[in-house]
C-alpha cells in the first residue's frame, strides 16, 4: 500500500495537521498497524520536496507536527493518476506451502499431514477473523472478507492438491 | 479433549450403500453447546456421518451415545421422538412443505410434539423476528428468496429448543452474502439457546463459524483440534 | 401447418425416446387408455354378440316351425326335454325323425339314434365331472356326437339331442315339425326397460372416458417440466402446447393399440368365461365398425382436446411452471350449466312411463351425460370452496388440508372419475328400486308347502301312470311328502260348455291343500266358496244331482263325459291357496266319491315337500321325475319372480360399476404414486425432524379421503336429483333408497381406503432417510 498517496488522498477533503493525517489514517486503514509519527513526518517532506503539498501555516510554538499541510494540483493529479490505474494483481506463483509439499513427498515424509495441519492453522485464523467481524462494522467485515477470501482460496488449493497428492508423488519421483 | 462430558459420541462408525462405502471407520464427539465444522470433499461421507449421528441412518457396525444413551439400541419409534425433542435440523433446500405457510413450517416440530397450534405459532414467531423472517409468517415457501427460505428453516430448527442441531450444507444453495447472514443469525442463535451443532459444509468460510473442525475423507474422520493439541 | 406437423411429431418422439422416464409414462397412459378403450370396445360389441345369440336360439327353436298334421318324409317330432341341474338350464330334445328328409337341428350332423344322444361340450365336461351322478341318471344315452357352436346360444351352454322311438305327438308339447324358427316377434321392450338400457351404458360409459382424459394426464407434473425446459431453449409458448399435444396423441395411440389388445384377449376370454349364465363365443362378440371406428378417432382426438383444455390455465416459462388458474377463483356459473343443461333435457320426458309414450333415446343419454359429466365441472370449485374454509386440527390433518388448498384441482380430478360413477349408480339404483315393483311378479307360490310341483301333462295321464310316478318320486331321496290333486271339467249337463268349473280329486290331506275343512272322510265331497272365479259354482252345487265330468269340453277325439253324481253330503268349504298361489273353484271330492273311468281325461298335478335337511334333494326329485317320463318338467316354487330381462340389466349394472369402479381405483393409485414420488425429498426431511410415519400415512389418507367425501356428498346430490327425474319419467313414486345411497358411497370409501393401503408401502419406502441423499 502506498502511504504517500493514501495522506494525499486524506488531504483532498482540506487541509490538515500531521497529527490529524495520522489519526485518520489510523482509524480508516491502519487497523492492524498504526502509522508511527516518524513515517507522517519523512511521507510529508517527500511530498513537500516534490510539490505535491504545500504548508498550508504554522502554529505558534514550531515543531514539524504543528505544520498545517494542503493539497497542490499536482498533487490532485497524482492521486487521480493512482485510483484510476489498476493494482497489478499478485501472481502468487512463488508459493511455500508447493516448495513444502513436494519435499515432503520427495523425502518421504507424509504430505497429507502437511496438509492437514496447515488447512487446521488456516481455519484458527479464519475462525479469529470471523469471530472479529461478528462484532466489528461494515469497514472491519470488508476488511476481514478480504482476508477470508484469500485464506479460503489458500484452502481450495489445499483440498485440490491433497485430492491430488498421489498423481503429484508419481510426477515428482519419476 | 476426551469424551467425557461430551453430549455426542460416535465411534468406529461403519456404513456401506451396496457397494459403496460411505464410512469406514468415523469417530466423532461433541460437547454441549459447542459448534463442529464436518468438512471434506464431497462424496467423503460427510452426509451420511451426519445422518448416523442424528439417529435418521443406523451404521451397520459402530455406536453412537447421546447424552449416555447408546443410539442404535434405541426404536426407531424412541430416535424418532429424540429428533422431535432433542434434535433441530436443516438441509441445503426443499426441507420446507411447500403448502405451509412460513410460521406454521416453523411451527410444525412442535405441532408434531403436541404443542397447541395457537401457542406452538407464538413460539414460531418469536424465533422468526429472531431471524429477522417475521415479516414472512404469511407467505408460503415459494413465494420467499432462497436467503429467506433457510432462515425459515433455521428458525424451525430451533423451534423446539433442541440441544444438537444438524445442518448439512444449511447455505450450499445461497449466494455468499445471503450464505453468510444466515450463518452468523444461525449461530448466533445456536449459542444463545446452547445449542451444539454439527454442521456439514465444503466451505471454509463457513465452517469457520465453528469452534473445531472434523475433517472426513474416504469415510474416515479426524479431529483436528485432538491431534494438535496432542 | 408444417410446424404444427413438426412439434407434434417432436412430442411423438419425446414420448418414446424421453429415456425410461419417458416410456414409463407413455406406457403408463397407454395401459390406461388401453383399459378404457377396450371396455369400450366390449361395450359396442354387446349389442351384436347378443343379436347372434338370439339368432341362433331362433334357428333351432320349434315354437313356430311349420307343422304337419299327419308323419311324412320331412316330419320330426320332437319333444320338449330341458332340464335344471344345480340351477344350471340344461336344453334337451327329444327326436323322431318320421322320413329321410326330416329336419335335422342345427349344429347336428345325423340324428341320434334311439338310446343315443348328442351333447354340447359344456354338456359333455359336466357329464364327464364326478358331481354329475344325479345328472347321468337322468340322460341314459350314449353319446354319438357333439353339437356343433351353430347349434348353441353360447359356448357354456348345457344341451343335448337324443333320439327316441317310442315319441308320440301331443299337442304343443310334442310337435310335428317340417323345418325350424321362431317368427315370433319379440315383445318389444318397453319404454322403461329402453330407459334403463340406456342408462345403464351412458352411467358406466361417462366415468370410462373421465377415466381415459385422466389417464392421458398421467406424469403431467415431469412433462410441464420438461416443456419447461423446451422453453429455455427457445421454444415459444405454442409450440410446447403443440408437442404436449404430440405427446398425448402418442399415448393415446399407444392406449388404443393396446386397447385393441386387451379387446382381443378378453374377447378370447369371453368363451371361457360363464357370467351370470350367459356365455358368448368370441366370433359373436364383434364391434360394430361405427362404433369401433368412432372409439378410434373420438379417443386420440379426446386426449388431444384434454391436454390443451388442461394446459389453458398453465404458462409454461422457460424456468418453470406458472399455474395461472391458481390466482383466478374458479367461477361457478359456467360450471353449472352443463347439468342444468342436462336437466332441461330430461324435464319434458317426466310422466312418460306411464302411457306408453316413447323416450328418445338420444335426448336422454344427451341429458344424463350431461348431468354426469357437469360432476366433473363442479366438483373442482366445490372441493376449492370447501378446502378453503378447513383449518384445525391435528398435524397430519393440517398438512393435507393446506396441500388441498395449494392443488386443489389436482385433488378433484383424482375422485372426478368415481364421483361419476357413484352419481350414475345411485340414479340407477333409485330407479330400478322404483320401478322394480313392476317387473318383480309376486308369484302366491309357497315354498314352504311345497317345493316343486309335477304336472302329468304329457299324456300319460292315466290314474296307474300317475300312481306309479308318485311311488317313484315318494321313493327319492330327500322327500317328505307328496301331494297328488287330480283335476278335471265338470259340467251341469254334456253340452254346457259355458257352465263348466273344476272338479278337483285328492285325498283329505291333499284336499286340506285346497280348502279349509272342518272335518273329512274319505267318500266326502266339497263345494269351494272364494275361489279365483265363483261364477259357474252354483249351475254344479246341488248336491245328489247329476253331474257330468270328464272331457266336458268335447274334444273331438275323445271318449264322451262321464256322467257323476255330487254326494248328498257335500258341504260347502272356504277355498285357500294351494302350493302354486291358486285359489281353487268348483268341486273338491276324495277319491271314493269321484268319477270313475275317467281315463286319460284328467290332469294330476303332485306337490312334493322336500325334507330340507337332505342334500341335493331337489336333484333326486327331478332325476326321479326324468326317469319316470323324460316330457315331465317339474316346477320348482319360489315366492316372487324376477322378469328376466330386469334382472339381466341390473346384473349388467353391478358388474359394470364394478368393473368401473375397479379400473378408475387403478388410475387414482396411479396418480397418488406418481405424487408421493415429487416429494421424496421432502418426506425424507419431515422423517428427518422427527414426523412420525403414522403422521404422513394419515395425511395421505386425509389428502384422499376429503376430496372423495366432497365427490360422493356432489355425487350423492346429482345422483339423487337425477334419479328422482328419472322416476318421473318412469312415472314412479320418488322414493330414496337411502340402503343402496350408502353401499355405493361404501364403495367409494372402500376404494379410497384400498389405493391408500396399496400406496402405504412405496410412502413407507420413500420416507426412507435416503432421500436425503443428494449424491
Amino acid at each position: 500500500m502506498s502511504i504517500g498517496h493514501t495522506l494525499l488522498g486524506l488531504l483532498e477533503s482540506g487541509p490538515r495537521h500531521g497529527y490529524d493525517l495520522k489519526r485518520a489514517f489510523d482509524e480508516k486503514f491502519g487497523h492492524d498497524r498504526p502509522l508511527h509519527y516518524g513515517q507522517v513526518y519523512s511521507t510529508m517532506s517527500r511530498l513537500l520536496k516534490n510539490g505535491l503539498v504545500e504548508v498550508d501555516g504554522i502554529e505558534a510554538g514550531g515543531g514539524p507536527e504543528r505544520k498545517r499541510y494542503a493539497i497542490t494540483d499536482a498533487g490532485i493529479t497524482d492521486v487521480e493518476r493512482w485510483l484510476t490505474q489498476p493494482e497489478k494483481p499478485e501472481p502468487y506463483l512463488q508459493s511455500t506451502l508447493y516448495t513444502k509439499v513436494v519435499l515432503a513427498l520427495l523425502t518421504g515424509r507424509s504430505a497429507a499431514d502437511l496438509l492437514d495441519s496447515q488447512r487446521a492453522e488456516h481455519l484458527r485464523l479464519m475462525r479469529v477473523l470471523t469471530d472479529r467481524k461478528r462484532r466489528g462494522d461494515l469497514a472491519d467485515q470488508l476488511i476481514c472478507d478480504h482476508a477470508l477470501f484469500h485464506l479460503e482460496a489458500d484452502l481450495r488449493w489445499l483440498e485440490l492438491t491433497g485430492a491430488r497428492l498421489d498423481q503429484l508423488a508419481g510426477e515428482v519421483r519419476a | 479433549m476426551t469424551p467425557a462430558g461430551s453430549l455426542l459420541i460416535a465411534s468406529g462408525l461403519h456404513k456401506a450403500y451396496g457397494p459403496t462405502t460411505a464410512l469406514d471407520g468415523a469417530d466423532f464427539s461433541i460437547h454441549p453447546g459447542e459448534v463442529v465444522a464436518v468438512m471434506g470433499p464431497s462424496g467423503s461421507g460427510k452426509s451420511t456421518l451426519l445422518h448416523c449421528l442424528a439417529g435418521i441412518v443406523t451404521p451397520d457396525t459402530g455406536t453412537i451415545t447421546y447424552d449416555g444413551r447408546v443410539l442404535s439400541a434405541m426404536s426407531d419409534r424412541e430416535r424418532s421422538a429424540l429428533r422431535r425433542t432433542d434434535f433441530g435440523f436443516v438441509f441445503q433446500f426443499g426441507q420446507l412443505v411447500p403448502e405451509l405457510t412460513c410460521v406454521e413450517n416453523v411451527a410444525l416440530p412442535l405441532r408434531l410434539a403436541g404443542v397447541k397450534r395457537r401457542e406452538a405459532e407464538r413460539a414460531a414467531l418469536g424465533w422468526m423476528e429472531r431471524l429477522e423472517v417475521d415479516g414472512l409468517r404469511a407467505k408460503r415457501p415459494g413465494e420467499v428468496s432462497g436467503g429467506q427460505g433457510q432462515r425459515v428453516a433455521v428458525a424451525r430448527s430451533l423451534v423446539t429448543r433442541p440441544r444438537v442441531l444438524f445442518a448439512d450444507e444449511p447455505t450450499g444453495a445461497l449466494d455468499s452474502l445471503n450464505g453468510e447472514r444466515v450463518m452468523q443469525l444461525f449461530t448466533e442463535a445456536a449459542r444463545s439457546a446452547n445449542a451444539a451443532v454439527v454442521l456439514v459444509t465444503h466451505e471454509a468460510r463457513v465452517a469457520a463459524y465453528s469452534d473445531r473442525e472434523i475433517v472426513v475423507r474416504d469415510g474416515k474422520s479426524r479431529d483436528m483440534m485432538q491431534e494438535l493439541s496432542a | 401447418m408444417n410446424a404444427w406437423i413438426q412439434d407434434l411429431r417432436m412430442g411423438v418422439r419425446f414420448a418414446f425416446g424421453g429415456g425410461r422416464e419417458g416410456w414409463t409414462r407413455t406406457l403408463l397412459t397407454g395401459v390406461g387408455v388401453g383399459l378404457g378403450v377396450a371396455l369400450l370396445l366390449v361395450t359396442t360389441a354387446i349389442p351384436s354378440a347378443l343379436a347372434a345369440r338370439d339368432a341362433r336360439a331362433d334357428a333351432r327353436s320349434e315354437h313356430t316351425a311349420p307343422q304337419a298334421a299327419q308323419p311324412g318324409r320331412d316330419t320330426l317330432l320332437i319333444g320338449e326335454a330341458d332340464t335344471r341341474f344345480h340351477g344350471a338350464d340344461v336344453h334337451g330334445r327329444l327326436l323322431k325323425p318320421e322320413g329321410p328328409d326330416a329336419p335335422v337341428p342345427p349344429g347336428l350332423t345325423a340324428f341320434p339314434g334311439p338310446g343315443e344322444m348328442a351333447v354340447s361340450p359344456a354338456l359333455k365336461e359336466l357329464l364327464a365331472s364326478s358331481e354329475s351322478e344325479l345328472l347321468r341318471e337322468r340322460l341314459p344315452y350314449r353319446q354319438i356326437a357333439v353339437i356343433g357352436d351353430e347349434g348353441l346360444i353360447g359356448p357354456a351352454e348345457l344341451a343335448y339331442y337324443a333320439g327316441s322311438d317310442t315319441l308320440k305327438q301331443i299337442g304343443g308339447k310334442v310337435p310335428r315339425v317340417t323345418g325350424f324358427d321362431n317368427s315370433a316377434e319379440p315383445e318389444p321392450l318397453d319404454p322403461v326397460l329402453t330407459l334403463l338400457i340406456v342408462l345403464v351404458f351412458t352411467a358406466l360409459l361417462t366415468p370410462v372416458a373421465v377415466f381415459i382424459a385422466a389417464a392421458v394426464r398421467f406424469g403431467g407434473e415431469r412433462r410441464d417440466r420438461r416443456l419447461a425446459a423446451l422453453r429455455l431453449v427457445g421454444a415459444d409458448s405454442r409450440m410446447t402446447r403443440r408437442i404436449a399435444a404430440g405427446e398425448a396423441l402418442a399415448g393415446s395411440l399407444v392406449g388404443l393399440v393396446l386397447g385393441t389388445g386387451f379387446f382381443l384377449v378378453a374377447r378370447q376370454a369371453a368363451g371361457a368365461v360363464d357370467l351370470f349364465r350367459i356365455s358368448v363365443f368370441p366370433a359373436d362378440l364383434n364391434p360394430s365398425p361405427a362404433l369401433a371406428a368412432l372409439v378410434a378417432l373420438a379417443v386420440p382426438a379426446a386426449a388431444v382436446a384434454v391436454t390443451l383444455f388442461t394446459l389453458r390455465g398453465v404458462v409454461i416459462e422457460p424456468l418453470g411452471v406458472v399455474r395461472t388458474a391458481k390466482s383466478a377463483r374458479r367461477r361457478v356459473w359456467w360450471r353449472l350449466l352443463p347439468p342444468l343443461a342436462g336437466l332441461a333435457l330430461l324435464y319434458p320426458m317426466t310422466g312418460r312411463g306411464n302411457d306408453g309414450g316413447e323416450f328418445n333415446q338420444w335426448q336422454v343419454s344427451a341429458g344424463v351425460v350431461l348431468l354426469l359429466v357437469g360432476v366433473t365441472g363442479l366438483l373442482p370449485w366445490l372441493v376449492e370452496r370447501a378446502v378453503a374454509r378447513l383449518g384445525g386440527g391435528p398435524v397430519s390433518w393440517q398438512l393435507a388440508v393446506r396441500r388441498l388448498q395449494l392443488s386443489s384441482g389436482t385433488a378433484a380430478r383424482l375422485v372426478n372419475g368415481i364421483a361419476v360413477a357413484v352419481a350414475g349408480a345411485i340414479a340407477l339404483q333409485m330407479l330400478f328400486a322404483g320401478v322394480e315393483g313392476d317387473y318383480t311378479k309376486q308369484t302366491g307360490q309357497d315354498p314352504s308347502r311345497a317345493s316343486l310341483s309335477v304336472r302329468a301333462n304329457t299324456g300319460a295321464g292315466s290314474p296307474e301312470e300317475v300312481a306309479a310316478l308318485t311311488r317313484r318320486i315318494g321313493g327319492a331321496e330327500g322327500v317328505a311328502e307328496v301331494i297328488q290333486l287330480t283335476t278335471t271339467g265338470l259340467s251341469p249337463a254334456p253340452d254346457s260348455l259355458e257352465e263348466t268349473t273344476s272338479l278337483t280329486i285328492g285325498s283329505c290331506a291333499a284336499l286340506r291343500q285346497v280348502a279349509q275343512l272342518d272335518s273329512c272322510a274319505d267318500g266326502d265331497a266339497f263345494i269351494l266358496r272364494g275361489g279365483f272365479d265363483d261364477t259357474n259354482t252354483d249351475a254344479v252345487a246341488k248336491p245328489g244331482g247329476t253331474l257330468y265330468s270328464g272331457n266336458v269340453y268335447g274334444t273331438e277325439d275323445g271318449p264322451p263325459p262321464v256322467a257323476w253324481t255330487l254326494p248328498a253330503s257335500a258341504k260347502d268349504a272356504v277355498s285357500r291357496e294351494d302350493p302354486d298361489g291358486t285359489k281353487r273353484n268348483g268341486i273338491a271330492v276324495t277319491p271314493s266319491a269321484a268319477p270313475k273311468g275317467l281315463g286319460d281325461e284328467q290332469l294330476a298335478t303332485l306337490y312334493v315337500r322336500l325334507d330340507g335337511s337332505a342334500p341335493d334333494a331337489l336333484e333326486h326329485v327331478r332325476t326321479a321325475v326324468r326317469q319316470a317320463d323324460p316330457l315331465l318338467s317339474p316346477l320348482a316354487l319360489q315366492a316372487t319372480k324376477e322378469s328376466e330381462r330386469f334382472a339381466s340389466i341390473r346384473t349388467g349394472l353391478y358388474v359394470g360399476a364394478a368393473c368401473v369402479l375397479l379400473l378408475i381405483g387403478a388410475s387414482l393409485l396411479v396418480s397418488q404414486l406418481e405424487q408421493l414420488r415429487e416429494r421424496k425429498k421432502l418426506l425424507s426431511a419431515l422423517v428427518a425432524f422427527g414426523t412420525r410415519r403414522s403422521t404422513l400415512s394419515l395425511s395421505v389418507l386425509w389428502q384422499t379421503a376429503v376430496p372423495m367425501a366432497l365427490g360422493l356428498a356432489l355425487s350423492t346430490a346429482v345422483g339423487l336429483a337425477l334419479g328422482a327425474m328419472l322416476l318421473r319419467m318412469a312415472y314412479a313414486p320418488v322414493v330414496i333408497d337411502w340402503v343402496s345411497v350408502a353401499s355405493m358411497a361404501g364403495i367409494g370409501i372402500a376404494v379410497v381406503l384400498a389405493v391408500t393401503a396399496l400406496s402405504l408401502p412405496p410412502l413407507l419406502r420413500l420416507m426412507r432417510p435416503e432421500g436425503l441423499r443428494t449424491e
